[in-house]
């Protein structure tokens, strides 16, 4: 096959997805005709302000929640932050304790970070190896000074689900808000923050097939939090800034879209997740795959290649047309590899050998299949160059 | 992100492997820090006629064993003791900035093989100098170094 004249494999959707053309069509009128700002008081800006509306039923549809408790914001980033600086200052007075994870996205990690320079004190809670939070861990975290309990709904590198309505229950027992990270969840897991139990949740248009620079958080009405963003009145006050409207109209759109047929979708993109799974336990020796056996993201993958490095992995599967991720800290520029698998027992080792593949609403049977047949001959490759391998794992011997 | 040079070097790495009746073996880094080089050297009285290497690491780590082996092949044990890690980034082009530390492991194992070669021969060691894991290279993978 020849590799250069091949459409990329795009399995990195963790990463980021396309936008899909009934976003992009719902978003068209937006930045032209209805160009309007939500906020002038002329008819002419009903158009827009209409638009920023309907997106906002539609996030609060997907999530079992009110519009009106629904607040856009520029991203995942941005919801987050949000969140737990908001609730922390908005709480200062009862306390100055956060209970949050170990294997909690950065936007959160290095929020708590933050507030621990501002004086807070934070837990971070340890996973097991499956990457699973223990509500029982939570039980005991908590003090009388603990304001907030941030757990994400599912890890973004190994994908792992968490008990989050087992966790918010014992917040709750303890009269403490729950907080969220749903970025990676939303249209894979289904969400009902009534039934879950969710005070506040964040979330990312553009990990669902909208657009990048769109979020939301939602705040459950009564949840004391501080505004991040000050400046107009938009957002009912809550988050200043004139609305980005296009992207607010196409997050809408999509979470709708995401959130229609979850269980088919889940259903198509697990089978094909699973194949691969089976695929590349079965023809490459000394692998793991990382993350929880059942309990997982539909479209995560993410496996440990004893001797070899993530980053050269990358480099030689993006030669042969394959996109994909890896924790090991050579190819972030960060200085230690993945927070997440360290935190789930791997060796350094097992963490800078990591690979994660994450699938979308494009990929297909053949993609797989294709990965199948590439990635034994490139961990075979940089085995051959390794010192760590071991010559039964070496094979064959001689390139 | 890399240049194609870097980028071919690393696909199709020159001098991949181990030297059976080897006259120096150097090994640097570690598996927390996320690359290991390990090289091997044939002399001829003070001149290197084969040069092999197995590279732990990322793209950078494997380019740069290979071109350096490359370069010390036919070089004297002094000459070879000189060649700095600059040397091996020039030839190959160059290298984003937050990679040019994984650059440095070529240079160190060099040391390290031509100071097992000395030890064989039994003359003493000479002051590696090794910039590996003293703190300070922007690395950080090993959590004691942060």
């Amino acid at each position: 096959m020849n590799d250069l004249n091949r459409h990329p494999v795009y399995m990195d959707h963790a990463a980021t997805t396309f936008m899909k053309p009934e976003v992009m069509a719902a978003m068209a009128p937006y930045f032209s005709r209805y160009f309007g700002n939500p906020s002038s008081l002329y008819r002419f800006a009903c158009g827009s302000r209409n638009g920023v509306d309907g997106a906002r039923r539609q996030v609060a549809a997907a999530i079992g929640a009110n519009p009106e408790e629904v607040f856009f914001a520029a991203g995942g980033s941005e919801a987050d932050n949000w969140a737990v600086k908001g609730a922390a200052l908005a709480n200062r007075e009862r306390g100055d304790h956060i209970v949050t994870s170990a294997i909690e996205h950065h936007a959160v990690l290095h929020t708590c970070g933050w507030l621990e320079k501002q004086g807070f004190s934070v837990t971070y809670l340890p996973v097991d190896e499956f990457g699973r939070v223990d509500p029982g861990d939570v039980e005991e975290a908590i003090t009388d000074a603990t304001i907030l309990v941030s757990v994400m709904t599912a890890n973004n590198e190994i994908g792992t689900i968490q008990p989050v309505a087992a966790i918010a229950k014992v917040a709750h027992d303890h009269g403490v808000p729950f907080h969220t990270d749903a970025v990676q969840a939303i249209g894979a897991v289904p969400i009902d923050v009534e039934r879950m139990g969710i005070d506040l949740l964040s979330l990312s248009g553009h990990k669902f097939y909208g657009p990048k620079g769109t979020g939301a958080l939602y705040i459950r009405r009564g949840t004391r939090i501080e505004t991040l963003i000050h400046g107009g009145g938009q957002e009912r006050g809550r988050r200043a800034g004139t609305e980005n409207v296009p992207g607010i109209v196409g997050l809408g759109r999509a979470i709708e879209l995401a959130t229609a047929d979850i269980e088919v979708h889940n259903r198509r993109i697990a089978a094909m997740r699973d194949r691969l799974v089976r695929g590349v336990l079965g023809s490459i020796q000394d692998t793991r795959l990382n993350g929880h056996p059942t309990e997982r993201l539909p479209n995560n993958a993410n496996f440990s290649f004893r001797y070899v490095e993530g980053e050269s992995i990358l480099l030689l599967l993006d030669a042969r047309g394959i996109c994909a991720s890896t924790g090991s800290a050579c190819s972030s520029g960060s200085s230690e590899p993945s927070h997440v698998l360290l935190a789930t027992g791997l060796s350094h080792e097992e963490a800078h050998g990591s690979l994660r593949l994450t699938l979308g609403d494009a990929n297909t049977e053949e993609d797989v299949d294709y990965v199948l047949e590439v990635l034994p001959d490139v961990i075979g490759r940089l085995r051959r160059i390794s010192p760590l391998t071991p010559v039964r794992a070496r094979i064959p011997e001689v390139d | 992100m890399y240049t194609e040079k870097v980028i071919a070097e690393f696909t199709n790495p020159e001098n991949v492997g181990e030297i059976a009746d080897t006259d120096g073996v150097g090994e640097v880094g570690s598996p927390t820090c996320g690359d290991i080089m390990k090289i091997y050297l044939k002399v001829e009285e003070d001149r290197i006629i084969d040069a092999r290497f197995r590279t732990f690491g990322c793209a950078t780590a494997i380019a740069s064993s290979s071109m350096a082996t490359r370069m010390i092949r036919g070089m004297t044990l002094s000459d070879a003791w000189e060649l700095s890690n600059a040397d091996v980034v020039d030839v190959l082009g160059s290298l984003p900035e937050a990679k040019v530390h994984c650059s440095v492991l070529a240079r160190d194992a060099i040391r390290a093989a031509i100071n097992d070669c000395r030890t064989r021969r039994g003359l003493e060691l000479r002051e590696t100098g090794s910039s590996r894991c003293g703190g300070g290279t922007g690395c950080g993978s090993c959590p004691e170094n942060g």
